[in-house]
């Protein structure tokens, strides 16, 4: 029976595959990393949270342009707004982006919206205006929780795997999980950033830091079952002891992550528009630390404890590559 | 065994009605006055400003940097801002010191934003300026004797003023001796003329200030009375005896306001300015004046403004998001988990109903309230997911030890020992994550960060109890009571 189990759902088998895999997840969002580098100068698009200037959504009671919005903005000498429209086309609301404006300014430039493409629902429309040196604190502090993070994760790893032996891989191949879910949710909103416009906000880093915190613990589950199981049956091959432990810990995993699913998904579908990205990237997040746990974490430490660096390389990258590493 | 874990059901239950209590939506709060003991608690849901809708700005001295702000000009700044909003007639304002030279104001509900912010930032500095015989027209900016040099210029104004403003620039740097009279009184739109007004008297010499109104050709018109202090009284009705048919100019912030002509002697320094102010206007002009000048410029470096329908259609989209999220754990935890999975969900209920009861009664001494933003409302939601997780990992453990071969009992004490660890690390970890949150949250520009932490620790805080000790109350009881019929039906424990 437990045998039988084990050759069903052989996970660790087919590891190469999901390797291929992570790569196809990962690759189009470097790519869109890279591009948006080079035309925007930022691997994503940051908005006023960190660079300030003004976001203005307007909510016309009739129809309107862009043409007609972009003009007005220009008459005030904003030589290149950012307008966009949002939402279903019957809303008429828009969004504007440009740089700091003062409220006085904001007054007239609804007053001449109004007058020169209609009447404007004032409560339905939002302004915010962040000043270059609060936009500079965001970038900062964000910056020193990413470095604080990062330490308390490495200790946290540390801590959790003091007493195995090869800790050392232990963290590496969580730590490379944790990189690829990074990659997985920062690709995710580059390309949404050049297909739909959204922006990297304050909540867009809470995210990233919520999934890291999630896919950390995650990935020391796993772990934590493969060493309480390696000693209990030292006569089997690691794979197999891996792969038990993964059948172990899989439905609790699965469980959990549904769960937080079914609500990241009811925000997503019902709840409040400015919280919709934040919780995309979430969701995108944390399904991906669920996968990789089982699927990068755990497959790369078998690669590594069975030997198989050297054929791993060889595959990525070739012989010459290979023989270059030592493998 | 039996006794102690009845004492606990009889404590849930207890609980179990006083967050009911706290959560009801018309709670009117505690009010006790009984001799010594004076206690006043209201108990109500705090919106954030992205729920109700308002206006949050952050104010800064508007000084060179490095140049280092009077500690006690900031909270003079601060009180004076505190009056003016008061004055505006928010319910409840918000008006608080941050760090060095910021003071952040918050107006939920406001309806005029843009007024509302030239009330509180604009620096209020009123003067009766000596404008000889030649009347200024209003909006015109000036330069006066009084405190020159120390005073900001012409307001720095991103972008383009499209309207042309006649404005008064001036290249005089040393302000003439004594008394200075107008050598040349520029035409309202005239050319630009360097020419330093006389200031008779400034703010500070105000007593009061109020709104009137005044009759003008049939119809009546808002307006702004005052009335001086003793001092600055006598100045005035010696100024206004020996100018009579002069124009004396009321100048805000140095900019005119309007420039009566002097009649006659006032004697008694009582006055009404007028301009073509709307009411809401004229309102903001008495309150300026009645709180006096700020002490230090104020410079917006932050605004942020909601409109109230798109307050109200977050609460209510977030309703609904999270009504249909719940209710799906809930299924989903009673059909995969069965008669546990049941049990699971009741502490689930009793879990979301101590969260609410938490943003609603505080936790003294720590906090009063929790102020509810729409990223508050996602940490709370996100956080039940944390609460179900702790006995998704009990009921596996179970059902593992189950497998083996244990007793039920057994495997029932066997499932919340072993999965204690798992639980408290996953805890752990997501503390941390608050932690470094609510860090980064706490700089100003990243303040919506701070309300999903605080919901979000404030879940896993909670959920530590209702999921482990609730949870364990109620399948122990259960299967005292239920034992033996549990043993035979196998697929109610969902193996």
């Amino acid at each position: 029976m437990r045998h039988g189990e084990i050759t069903m759902f052989n996970i660790i088998g087919k590891r190469y595959w999901y390797f291929l895999i992570s790569a196809l997840l990962i690759v189009p969002g470097l790519i869109a990393m890279i591009y948006s580098t080079v035309t925007y100068g930022a691997p994503v698009r940051l908005s006023i949270d960190f660079t300030g200037g003004s976001l203005m959504v307007i909510k016309f009671q009739q129809h309107a342009t862009e043409d007609a919005i972009r003009g007005v903005f220009r008459s005030y000498g904003f030589t290149n707004p950012m307008v966009q429209h949002l939402g279903r086309p019957e809303d008429n609301a828009w969004q504007v982006r440009m740089g700091f404006v003062a409220v006085e300014t904001v007054d007239k430039i609804k007053a001449s919206l109004a007058k020169q493409i209609g009447p404007i629902d004032e409560s339905s429309s939002t302004f915010s205006a962040v000043g270059p040196a609060v936009g500079h604190e965001v970038t900062q502090s964000a910056t020193v929780a990413v470095a604080i993070a990062s330490l308390l994760v490495g200790t946290f790893i540390i801590i959790a795997f003091r007493r195995v032996p090869n800790a050392f891989r232990y963290g590496v191949s969580a730590i490379s999980a944790m990189v690829h879910d990074i990659l997985v949710a920062s690709g995710f909103i580059s390309i949404m950033g050049l297909l739909f416009n959204w922006e990297v906000d304050a909540l867009f880093l809470t995210a990233i830091l919520t999934v890291i915190g999630f896919s950390v613990q995650d990935k020391i589950v796993v772990f934590d079952r493969i060493r309480e199981n390696t000693p209990k049956r030292r006569g089997e091959p690691y794979e197999t002891i891996v792969n038990r432990s993964i059948l172990e810990v899989i439905h609790r995993s699965l469980t959990t992550q549904l769960n937080a699913m079914f609500v990241m998904i009811a925000i997503l579908l019902f709840g409040g528009a400015s919280i919709k990205q934040f919780i995309a990237v979430m969701l995108i997040g944390m399904v991906t630390a669920t996968y990789s746990s089982i699927f990068n974490a755990v497959p790369v430490l078998v690669v590594w404890e069975n030997g198989e660096m050297g054929r791993f390389f060889r595959r990525i990258f070739g012989r010459k590559a290979a023989a270059r590493l030592g493998g | 065994m039996r006794e102690r874990n009845t004492a606990l059901l009889v404590g849930i239950v207890i609980l179990a009605i006083v967050l009911i209590w706290i959560d009801l939506p018309d709670n009117s709060g505690i009010h006790i006055h009984w001799g010594f003991i004076n206690m006043d608690k209201d108990i109500r849901i705090h919106q954030g400003l992205d729920l109700q809708g308002g206006l949050q700005v952050l104010l800064e001295a508007d000084v060179p940097v490095g140049t280092a702000v009077d500690s006690e000009a900031i909270d003079t700044a601060k009180v004076i801002v505190e009056n003016r909003v008061n004055g505006l007639g928010v319910t409840e304002p918000l008006v608080q010191r941050q760090g060095e030279r910021r003071i952040v104001v918050e107006l939920p509900g406001i309806e005029d934003p843009e007024l509302a912010v030239a009330t509180i930032q604009e620096t209020g500095l009123l003067e009766f300026v000596d404008a000889g015989h030649t009347p200024l027209a209003p909006d015109t900016k000036v330069k006066t004797d009084y405190l020159a040099g120390g005073e900001k210029g012409t307001p720095a104004e991103a972008g383009a003023t499209t309207e042309a403003t006649p404005v008064v620039t001036t290249t005089v740097e040393e302000t003439p001796a004594g008394e200075a009279t107008p050598e040349a009184g520029p035409t309202p739109t005239g050319e630009p003329a360097p020419v330093v007004y006389h200031t008779v008297i400034a703010g500070s010499g105000l007593k009061d200030a109020g709104v009137t109104v005044i009759q003008e050709a049939g119809s009546t018109l808002p307006a702004v009375s005052f009335e001086l202090k003793e001092e600055a009284a006598s100045v005035f009705a010696e100024h206004t005896a020996s100018h009579t048919g002069q124009y004396l100019c009321i100048v805000l912030d140095k900019t005119i306001v309007s420039c009566p002509v002097i009649k006659t002697a006032i004697p008694n320094g009582k006055g009404v300015i007028e301009g073509r102010f709307t009411p809401a206007e004229a309102q903001s002009l008495a309150v300026k004046l009645r709180y006096g000048a700020l002490p230090v410029p104020l410079r917006i470096e932050t605004t942020r403004t909601v409109g109230p329908t798109l307050g109200k259609d977050s609460v209510r989209k977030s309703i609904t998001a999270g009504a249909i999220g719940l209710s799906v754990v809930f299924l989903f935890m009673l059909t995969y988990y069965r008669f546990p999975g049941f049990l699971a969900d009741l502490a689930l209920a009793i879990y979301a109903l101590f969260n609410f009861a938490i943003y609603k009664f505080g936790l003294p001494p720590l906090f009063s309230y929790v102020t509810l933003t729409l990223p508050g409302i996602a940490g709370f939601l996100l956080s039940t997911g944390m609460a179900v997780d702790a006995n998704i990992l009990i009921f596996e453990r179970m059902k593992e030890e189950l497998r083996a071969g244990r007793s039920l009992g057994a495997a029932i004490e066997a499932g919340f020992d072993r999965a204690w660890t798992s639980i408290r690390d996953s805890n752990i970890s997501t503390i941390i994550t608050c932690a470094i949150l609510f860090y980064f949250g706490s700089t100003f520009g990243a303040s919506m960060v701070k309300g999903f932490a605080l919901t979000l620790i404030i879940g896993v805080m909670t959920s530590m109890f209702t999921a482990v000790t609730i949870t364990r109350t109620f399948i122990r009881l259960a299967f005292d009571v239920f034992g033996g019929s549990l043993r035979d039906k196998r697929w109610l424990l969902g193996v």
